[in-house]
């Protein structure tokens, strides 16, 4: 099959399938044991400087924040990002924690820009870019979760988004058209946030599934938070409803309210006010380390998070209720850039 | 604002909601695809099936989603599936309608959503492509909305981030994507355009009320194709933004 053109971005990680068989045969076990530990635990035990890391689903939908937040508390370094996101890239990139991207999109959605993407890319402190579509991003885990080192398809073609990826255009030996050949990519770690799991790590969702079943079959590494434990039996009932089978998990993280400021489809509405909040203080590096100190660094841990919130505030997010603006004492942040200002 | 008086997105959403057909599937993006198809689901349109790039099939737009993969994107849905599944249904060629926006528009209708200046380092770093290529490169038709401007309308793009007709007749084809595909129209806040059968490039179609095709001339980077005859698109009726106020956007987070 001849090449007819190559995207001039940098293949992040060789898709190298047989060394991939050889990681899932020898390091992942196939015992069922007990991978219940905290946050702190699980990133420390799994992430390190220089990863390679992907989070799902994003930003404002069933994201794993209490494994983002933990990231940045611990203050990981040089992390190589694949994908799409909202706040929990933006928290990322605000930390400089950054340093290459696979980016498909990262923005603030109805909210505009990320501010916190444009100072790190602008500014060169995000190294190198590479450019996906969302599509074509899905489909390099889609190949990973097929074994082969690469997939054909009809998207990317002809555009500066193929050009500037690492993504080669050839001739189908079948047909004759031109296809795009997306390299598989293969996560060192891999941070999804679901409804319900057992302590081994066998996993449900509920609503759209996203790319969570491709994403998890396509990280070396494989960290769950969820918003319940539930016995093994409860799992083994219902069979068909598990999306992510528990030896592909290396840590399961119970975290009530994970995805907050995020929502969880039907059991809590996303926290608007807090999501503007974010909007606010990312606009500028000052106000967004602000932020991070008051919401990230100053506390220990997803509990305290959740004090911080308040439980009154997540009982209304739960009922799905209009989201009321924060009181005071709650508006930390907000408190402090005021002073500032 | 009486209902005669109505603000330029509230003329982008009317406008786009006019085009969406009855019993068609059409892929919405966050912002005014959303609320003009949730207006066309109570005009025109009931059975439009609206989906979203992360599995919804369906929805029902009772409430105005916030977000692509919010639950309200498959709010009473047919289906919630995944971004392979939606993606894959494109594929096959069962999307009849994209709806896209971009900083840039170039008159080939590519887009650009992706860097201002060099790709590296750039001088204004926009979000990406995210689904936006793949529903331009796949979708049977799409739609384009875009706020009017010379620094939006531009000879050429920064960066192609989105392929509309590329360089002209044929360009797609060559590049490998599906034939029969490509930009349908051109919504903007300040006409109404579509594409040249014979060269792909941008024609005027219409203008928006109170706007005269010079206005449009002025406010385009490139030379549009002005054809002998150019319709008035008519403005917002009272019942359109009377919807769109107390039913789609109550809340007014969009308008």
């Amino acid at each position: 099959m001849q090449v007819l053109a190559s995207g001039i971005g940098e293949l992040i990680q060789p898709p190298d399938m047989n060394a991939f068989r050889e990681w899932n045969r020898t390091k992942k076990s196939r015992k069922l044991f007990d991978k219940l530990m905290t946050e702190e635990e699980a990133v420390r035990r799994f992430v390190y400087d220089g990863c390679y890391i992907g989070t799902e689903l994003y930003g404002t939908v069933r994201c794993p924040m209490t494994l983002v937040r933990e990231v940045t508390r611990q203050g990981i370094k040089d992390l190589r990002v694949a994908g799409q996101g909202v706040t929990e890239l933006d928290i990322w990139l605000a930390a400089s924690q950054v340093k290459t991207l696979d980016i498909t999109y990262i923005g603030l959605e109805v909210y505009g820009v990320s501010q916190a993407l444009r100072r790190e890319v602008e500014s060169g402190r995000v190294e190198k870019v590479v450019e996906w579509s969302n599509g074509g991003i899905t489909w390099r885990f889609k190949a990973t979760a097929m074994g082969v080192p690469f997939l054909p398809v009809r998207a990317m073609l002809g555009t500066d988004t193929l050009k500037y990826s690492a993504a080669k255009v050839v001739e189908c030996p079948f047909t004759g058209e031109k296809l795009a050949l997306l390299p598989a990519l293969i996560l060192d770690v891999g941070l999804i946030h679901v409804h319900r799991a057992d302590r081994y790590g066998n996993c449900q969702i509920e609503g759209i599934s996203g790319f969570s079943l491709e994403m998890s079959r396509a990280s070396k590494r494989l960290i769950v938070s969820a918003e319940e434990i539930v016995p093994t039996e409860e799992i083994r009932r219902y069979p068909e409803r598990t999306m992510i089978p528990y030896y592909l998990v290396d840590a399961v993280v119970h975290a009530p309210f994970g995805s907050h400021p995020g929502e969880m489809a039907y059991r809590y509405c996303r926290d608007e006010p807090e999501i503007k909040a974010w909007v606010e203080a990312s606009a500028t590096d000052k106000t967004a380390q602000a932020y991070l100190q008051a919401w990230v660094y100053d506390l220990p841990d997803h509990k305290a998070y959740l004090d911080k919130v308040g439980p009154e505030r997540l009982e209304q997010l739960a009922a799905g209720r209009a989201c009321p603006e924060r009181s005071p004492e709650q508006a930390g942040v907000q408190g402090q850039r005021e002073q500032e200002a | 604002m009486s209902a005669q008086e109505y603000n330029p997105t509230e003329l982008l959403i009317c406008t786009a909601s006019r085009l969406m057909e009855d019993e068609t599937t059409a892929f919405i993006g966050t912002g005014i695809p959303m609320l003009a198809a949730s207006l066309a689901q109570r005009q025109q349109a009931p059975n439009l099936i609206p989906i979203f790039e992360f599995g919804g099939t369906g929805a029902i737009l009772d409430e105005l989603p916030m977000a692509v993969g919010e639950a309200r994107t498959f709010n009473r849905a047919v289906a919630a599936s995944g971004i392979c599944d939606i993606m894959e249904t494109a594929t096959r060629g069962f999307i009849d309608y994209g709806f896209l926006g971009g900083a840039q528009i170039d008159p080939y209708g590519n887009l650009n959503s992706t860097v201002i200046g060099p790709h590296h380092p750039p001088k204004v770093r926009l979000p990406g492509s995210g689904g936006a290529n793949d529903v331009g490169s796949l979708c049977w038709q799409t739609i384009i909305i875009i706020r009017h401007s010379r620094r939006s309308f531009v000879e050429s793009c920064d960066f192609v981030t989105t392929p509309g007709y590329l360089t002209g007749p044929g360009a797609r084809e060559e590049a490998g994507l599906p034939p029969g595909t490509g930009p349908l129209y051109v919504v903007s806040t300040l006409a109404l355009m579509g594409f040249e059968e014979e060269s792909k490039r941008m024609v005027l179609l219409k203008t928006q009320p109170g706007v005269s095709v010079e206005d449009v001339l002025a406010e385009t980077g490139f030379e549009l194709i002005v054809p002998d005859r150019v319709g008035k698109n008519p403005p917002p009726s009272m019942e359109e933004l009377r919807i769109l106020r107390e039913e789609v956007d109550r809340d007014r987070l969009y308008i």
